[in-house]
């Protein structure tokens, strides 16, 4: 546990004492919860349409995939012009797109990430690393499965893919989230024990919350 | 006083069609941007889509009241300045609720938005916003004072404070617009105008890069929809003063939107060509560059 996520006792500038729990006053414990689908069907339908032809990608490459994201922004790629964005920010992505292998330290970031995202939310994981472990296979600092710790909605496989194998996998997630299977989120609520599990079984220096909100 | 009742909904109407209007130019614009860099762009009604599935996402967490109120400020500021100032010239049915004097409320509008998301985005408690926020702020008051400045030179110049009066003097012509009977004003208010539409060289602010965003990077969901939602209504709204004060009003709503998406595309323009500044480069340059011409502006008439 680092040092200043240790309990302490802090002054105020009004000499009061008070004691500091970081992780127990910074953040939020509460687990998360399912959603289910709320309104009924025909809205449903058309805010899956909706988040089907808006999707917002979080900016956050892991592996070597990475590089494939970066020319769909491009003239001779140019996915904006099927509804796909770049955001910054976790709070405001809809799809986070693990590409590559993901080595431990990375996975902690990016579940702190993806927990960030708002629900309903997607997981695509790029090239073969994701699946199981590509070339990374016998590496003892990689995931193997990605699907062990976040909810996967979808692969796409090589190593690494084509731009176009990109752009051909948004469509299939988008016939996907269409249908109103992509319900990632909802598993990660329910078998949110297992994945703890899984996560906290290679993350050796587990310091923060379970759920980060 | 008493008050005609069928202006709140014919105001209503003005509000539903600016922000119709405004969507569909903001996607327009993206458009207009992405030729520039030779892609094919958004798809003109995407902004929509955006909007709907922002709305309809099912959950969303609050860092508190001051969180919460951010966004409705932010939307209050762009409607109430769209609210007050006269969309249409000479049509009862789209004067909205514009009365002498509006022309005060209307600057302090254009601020409202601001100081609400400061607020907001503050408790927010993302280091980014903080950034974001002192910038913004800083650009935003350097970019108000060439525009005061022009203000009052207009109102002197018109002896009125009312926006319905000083659109009517300006009527009968071109040449009888504020753009030629008093150019320093406009042009300091249009150098002003560059810096308050957020897009570059003073989108610094938003930092779309190097600091996620700015002071939404902790916005989502609802949140974030009721602040596209003004994003459409807002510059809209902001283009409709300056349309007012400077360049004759319009008369129907086609000349409307001719003239809106004109005035807009002034710092569109600017917008591709030019590279970002920096925000004390901006502040010096709005400083340097706009401010004596405001003066300039207030001491010939
Ligand atoms: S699948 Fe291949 S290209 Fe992708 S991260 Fe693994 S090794 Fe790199």
């Amino acid at each position: 546990m680092k040092e200043e996520l240790e309990k302490r006792v802090v002054k105020g500038p009004d000499g009061v004492e008070f004691e500091v729990d970081p992780l127990r006053d910074y953040y939020c414990q509460s687990a998360p919860t399912v959603m289910p689908p709320a309104y009924i069907k025909i809205v449903e339908e058309l805010f899956n349409w909706a988040r089907a032809e808006s999707i917002w990608i979080l900016g956050f490459g892991t592996g070597c995939g990475a590089i494939e994201m970066r020319p769909l922004m491009t003239p001779r790629f140019d996915a904006y012009r099927y509804g796909i964005q770049w955001r910054p920010t976790p709070r405001q992505a809809n799809l986070f797109v693990i590409s590559g292998y993901l080595s431990v330290k990375t996975l902690k970031r990016a579940i702190r990430s993806y927990e960030q995202m708002q629900n309903p939310k997607y997981v695509v994981g790029l090239g073969s690393c994701t699946i199981n472990g590509g070339m990374y296979w016998d590496s003892y600092n990689t995931i193997k499965r990605l699907d062990d710790y976040l909810p996967v909605d979808l692969y796409i496989t090589g190593c690494m893919p084509r731009p176009e194998a990109l752009l051909a996998g948004f469509q299939e997630l988008k016939r996907l989230i269409r249908a109103g299977q992509a319900e990632g989120a909802n598993r990660y609520a329910e078998q949110f024990e297992w994945y703890k599990a899984n996560q906290k079984r290679v993350i050796h220096d587990w310091d923060m919350p379970d759920y980060n909100w | 006083m008493d008050f005609d009742w069928i202006r709140i909904p014919y105001a209503l109407l003005t509000l539903f069609i600016v922000f119709n209007y405004g969507l569909l130019l903001n996607a327009l614009i993206a458009k207009i941007a992405a030729r520039v860099g030779r892609r094919h762009g958004i798809p003109i009604w995407q902004n929509y889509i955006d909007l709907i599935k922002n709305y309809g996402l099912r959950s969303s967490i609050t860092h508190g009241a001051m969180y919460y109120l951010g966004p409705v400020f932010r939307l209050s500021g762009g409607v109430g300045l769209l609210l007050f100032v006269p969309t249409i010239h000479g049509s009862l049915m789209f004067a909205n609720l514009s009365f002498a004097g509006d022309l005060i409320l209307a600057l302090y509008f254009v601020f409202f938005g601001t100081l609400g998301m400061a607020l907001g985005a503050g408790e927010s408690g993302h280091p980014h916003a903080a950034i974001g926020i002192s910038r913004g702020l800083s650009q935003v008051t350097a970019a108000e004072l060439p525009f005061a400045l022009a203000v009052f030179s207009v109102a002197l110049q018109y002896q009125t404070l009312s926006v319905s009066e000083i659109v009517a003097a300006q009527q009968g012509g071109m040449l009888n617009w504020t753009l030629f009977t008093n150019p320093f004003a406009v042009a300091a208010a249009m150098l002003s105008f560059l810096g308050s539409m957020m897009r570059p060289p003073f989108d610094v602010v938003i930092a779309p890069q190097e600091i996620p965003i700015g002071p939404p990077t902790e916005y989502h969901s609802s949140y974030l929809a009721l602040m596209q939602t003004n994003r459409a209504i807002f510059p809209i709204a902001k283009v409709v003063v300056y349309m007012n004060l400077f360049f004759g009003g319009a008369t129907s709503w086609p000349l409307f939107c001719v003239k809106v998406f004109l005035i807009y595309m002034v710092s569109v323009l600017v917008g591709v060509v030019f590279p970002r500044f920096r925000v004390e480069q901006s502040v010096r340059w709005f400083l340097v560059w706009a401010l004596p011409l405001g003066v300039v502006a207030i001491l010939l008439v």
